[in-house]
């Protein structure tokens, strides 16, 4: 729109400027703007809570109020009196169902401000990004040694092949080639074409399988079990970023061990006490049934309250360290609620050991969801620092039996 | 939207002019809703681009899905005055809309309150703003988004704490106290006068600098961006546009019962002596008419608060039929709400109108209180005082730089919201650079200072 074209200003004339752009989305935006940096600034207490996970949908609900923008204002009274009209005479009583909603003040234009809730959602890959920056985890790097996963890889040209895999740069490049010999053909002919061609490669390992073991006997409470469930969750989540494909594996175990689906895993309760190898084993035995260590990266992690019976401490010390010969790494979570015994007990001495016996393996007490983070930057910063090709691919079996 | 409206606009001019009202000549545009709801929003049709503006736009986008407000006008005093009509208005609704723009109109150009803000502010204010809305997006190319809205955070959260009494170009405090102390005449100084006249004379007088500042100063915009000592020039510039705007929000706010009263008292009135209005529109009218100005939503028996055109149209009624249009007229230029009120809703009125006075608990239980005329004044002008605001004056700068702000809870009747407070001093702490002190009182009336940072 030029003034010197008249006729050109009459016609955008008639779009007024206010109805390209709308002041308010572009301060709404920016409202939203500043929810999100909020949340990202507090966010691992506002998704610690374990509530806002919403298993199906990738996304996590974060409630999250309107902002307010502070003015100077008198403390709320205890009786706020008004002004009103219609018809009612002194003594009446009557009650507002709408005044008792929350702490909201009622603004200059009689608007309730702070009452509507914002439910925003947020996509967890992104949480998972601004975590990973916000805690400065590494990125860990797929553990990309050799397996016996095969696959078709594109490698070099031929002249003959399919007409999909016609490679058109490549040919077009040989026709110039040719064409610069005198007397050439000037247009395509066969001899120019050339085709992609493909070989059958090995892969490195993209495929992971997270075992998710947790005790179930009786000492272990509601709590325990959805702090485990939180860490567990945002477990998956970092692994999540490395590798194509994740399976989940999850095993309660009291005395026994059973397999189940994640959303009755976390319902289970269970009687009895703990036997630790009983898991183990059950873990052990998924594995030699169901993957191929050389071809998945395998993880274990186990929540527990540590009571692990004393008389069971040399048949999990045997089951654990085959599964840690085949694991790319170990973890054990002690979810103990008060006690602040801080990983001094049987099941944690068995991880004591295994680390100190040079297998990637970690262990971390989680006494409450402020610990849930720290408990998933020290398994990351561990695992990234587990010493290349542990994975036992090789004939490093640190615990001999 | 058909334009026909545009032709009895004419005719309305001549009919309010006829009946006394005088006023600025005002240009009418036709708008559509989305832009209607942004200019409630922002209060003028172009303003400063802050985050607030969103919140308040979400809410109004709430209220307006939920069918709670309709705007049909807004209009912006000034010579030529401006008045924008929702486009989704029908011919009815817009004449009824025209005569009440007129009503406005004839307020804001007699009511002292605007007059004197609107020569100090100048009558063009919209465009004012429009200044200062480019000028903040410039600033924020210059010195970044953050910077800006830092700034914007503090002065928009202060912007009701301006001192209307003073002038807006107003002069810094002087830099020393008047009377210069003159030493004392004693034996000492005569003896030496007569050794040494000049030095005598002139170089023993002692200037002594003023207290800053000399007085608890109400108005914080106009105190930071003059007297902060590490703000830099960009920023004061911002704290004085908002002090600008606020200067002609004041009256808007202080004459609200008033004023919309006025305008739809000379609504109503206009639209029945207007003869050239066909039937149908006249009786569409009517009905707009009624809904606008009823007491209460039709399907409640009660209201909490009280709809001031309702209000104001009756009491501007009442006082028509008793004392005639000229002394109506008078009391229009002179009073503002707190006057109007308090003189000229009678007993009889309140209890015609049914208005009454409540308590209400935090658990949600109200009750009537006992009719009490004085305290029905109170309770209606209560949320009015002092722009809206608790009287917060800053009463002396500390010389390392600390601000010393006090809250006066002797008027104010009780303490500051504390968390409140305490990020405006947050928000304030950002421009002013160095500490900043408040002093209130708590729930048992003992003195409390909140400090930043």
């Amino acid at each position: 729109m030029s003034p010197e074209d008249p006729k050109q200003a009459d016609k955008a004339g008639a779009a007024k400027w206010y109805e390209l752009f709308s002041r308010g989305a572009r301060d709404w935006l920016r409202h939203d703007e500043k929810v999100r940096e909020a949340v990202r600034a507090n966010l691992p207490e506002i998704i610690a809570g374990g509530d806002v996970i919403n298993d199906s949908a990738r996304t996590v609900r974060v409630p999250v109020r309107m902002l307010e923008h502070y003015h100077f204002k008198l403390r709320r009274p205890e009786e706020q009196q008004g002004a009103g009209q219609g018809k009612a005479k002194p003594g009446d009583v009557f009650s507002d169902p709408s005044r008792n909603r929350g702490p909201g003040e009622k603004g200059a234009g009689g608007r309730d401000e702070g009452e509507v809730q914002l439910l925003l959602e947020f996509k967890i890959d992104d949480i998972v990004d601004w975590l990973w920056e916000e805690m400065q985890l590494p990125n860990l790097k797929a553990r990309a040694g050799p397996s016996d996963e095969t696959d078709w890889t594109r490698e070099g040209w031929d002249r003959r092949g399919a007409r999909s895999r016609l490679d058109r740069r490549r040919s077009f490049k040989e026709l110039v080639k040719r064409r610069g010999a005198p007397g050439a053909t000037p247009t395509f002919t066969d001899e120019d074409l050339r085709f992609r061609q493909l070989a059958r490669r090995r892969q490195p390992a993209v495929h992971a399988v997270v075992f998710f073991m947790l005790d179930v006997s009786g000492s272990m409470s509601d709590r325990d079990r959805k702090l485990a469930k939180t860490f567990f969750f945002w477990v998956v989540q970092g692994l999540r970023r490395e590798y194509r494909s994740l399976e989940t594996v999850f095993v309660a175990h009291t005395t026994e061990a059973w397999e189940f689906n994640e959303p009755d895993f976390f319902q289970v309760t269970g009687t009895g006490g703990t036997v630790a190898s009983s898991g183990l084993n059950k873990v052990r035995e998924i594995i030699d049934a169901r993957y191929n260590p050389g071809r998945a990266n395998l993880y274990l992690f186990y929540a527990s309250d540590g009571d692990n019976s004393v008389s069971d401490a040399q048949d999990a010390r045997g089951a654990l360290s085959s599964i840690a010969a085949d694991a790319c790494f170990t973890g054990y979570v002690e979810v103990s609620s008060g006690l602040s015994r801080q990983l001094a007990t049987e099941t944690g001495k068995l991880f004591a050991e295994l680390t100190a016996a040079g297998c990637a393996a970690g262990s971390y007490a989680l006494n409450d969801f402020d610990d849930v983070w720290g408990a998933v930057r020290h398994f990351f910063t561990a695992e990234s620092h587990a010493p290349e090709g542990a994975r036992a691919d090789g004939p490093r079996s640190p615990a001999s039996p | 939207m058909s334009d026909d409206w545009r032709k009895y606009i004419r005719r309305i001019e001549e009919l309010a002019a006829a009946s006394g009202l005088k006023f600025h000549p005002v240009d009418f545009e036709a708008v559509p809703d989305s832009f209607m709801m942004e200019i409630a929003v922002y209060g003028l049709p172009v303003r400063m681009p802050h985050w607030s503006f969103g919140v308040r736009y979400i809410y109004q986008l709430i209220q307006r899905h939920m069918g709670h407000s309709r705007l049909f006008e807004v209009v912006f005093p000034g010579n030529p005055g401006h008045a924008y009509l929702a486009d989704s208005n029908g011919l009815a609704e817009n004449i009824l809309v025209t005569a009440h723009v007129l009503g406005h109109a004839d307020f804001s150009r007699n009511n002292l309150l605007f007059r004197r803000c609107q020569e100090q502010v100048s009558e063009r204010i919209v465009e004012h703003a429009a200044n200062h809305a480019r000028q903040i997006s410039q600033a924020i190319e210059t010195h970044g988004a953050q910077r800006v809205e830092a700034a914007l955070d503090a002065a928009l959260a202060l912007e009701q704490h301006v001192d209307i009494d003073q002038l807006l170009r107003r002069e810094r405090y002087p830099e020393y106290l008047e009377e210069s102390r003159a030493l004392a005449d004693d034996q000492f100084r005569k003896r030496f006068a007569a050794l040494e006249p000049v030095a005598a004379g002139t170089g023993l007088e002692v200037k002594k600098r003023a207290p800053v500042p000399p007085h608890a100063e109400r108005d914080l915009l106009w105190f930071v961006a003059n007297y902060a000592p590490e703000m830099e020039s960009w920023e004061r510039d911002i704290f004085l546009a908002v002090r600008e705007e606020s200067f002609y929000f004041y009256p808007v706010f202080a004459t609200q019962i008033m004023n919309e009263g006025w305008a739809s008292y000379w609504h109503a009135r206009l639209l029945r002596e207007a003869d050239f209005v066909p039937q149908q529109a006249y009786l569409d009218a009517i009905k707009c008419h009624s809904d606008v100005v009823r007491p209460v939503a039709a399907e409640q028996q009660v209201s909490l608060s009280i709809n001031p055109y309702h209000l104001g149209f009756s009491m501007w009624e009442k006082i028509v039929e008793r004392e005639g249009l000229e002394a109506a007229r008078s009391i229009m230029e002179q009073d503002d709400d707190f006057g109007f009120v308090r003189n000229h809703l009678s007993r009889e009125l309140a209890e015609e109108l049914g208005l009454f006075r409540y308590s209400a608990r935090s658990d949600g239980q109200i009750k009537v209180l006992e009719a009490d005329l004085t305290a029905l004044h109170e309770a209606v002008l209560a949320p009015k005082y002092n722009f809206g605001a608790p009287i917060v004056s800053a009463v002396r700068v500390r010389n390392d730089g600390t601000l010393e702000l006090a809250h006066d809870s002797g008027v104010d009747g009780r303490g500051l919201d504390l968390e409140r407070s305490r990020k405006v001093l947050d928000y304030l702490q950002r421009v002013w650079r160095r500490p900043i002190v408040l002093t209130t009182v708590n729930q048992a009336g003992s003195t409390l200072e909140l400090t930043a940072p």
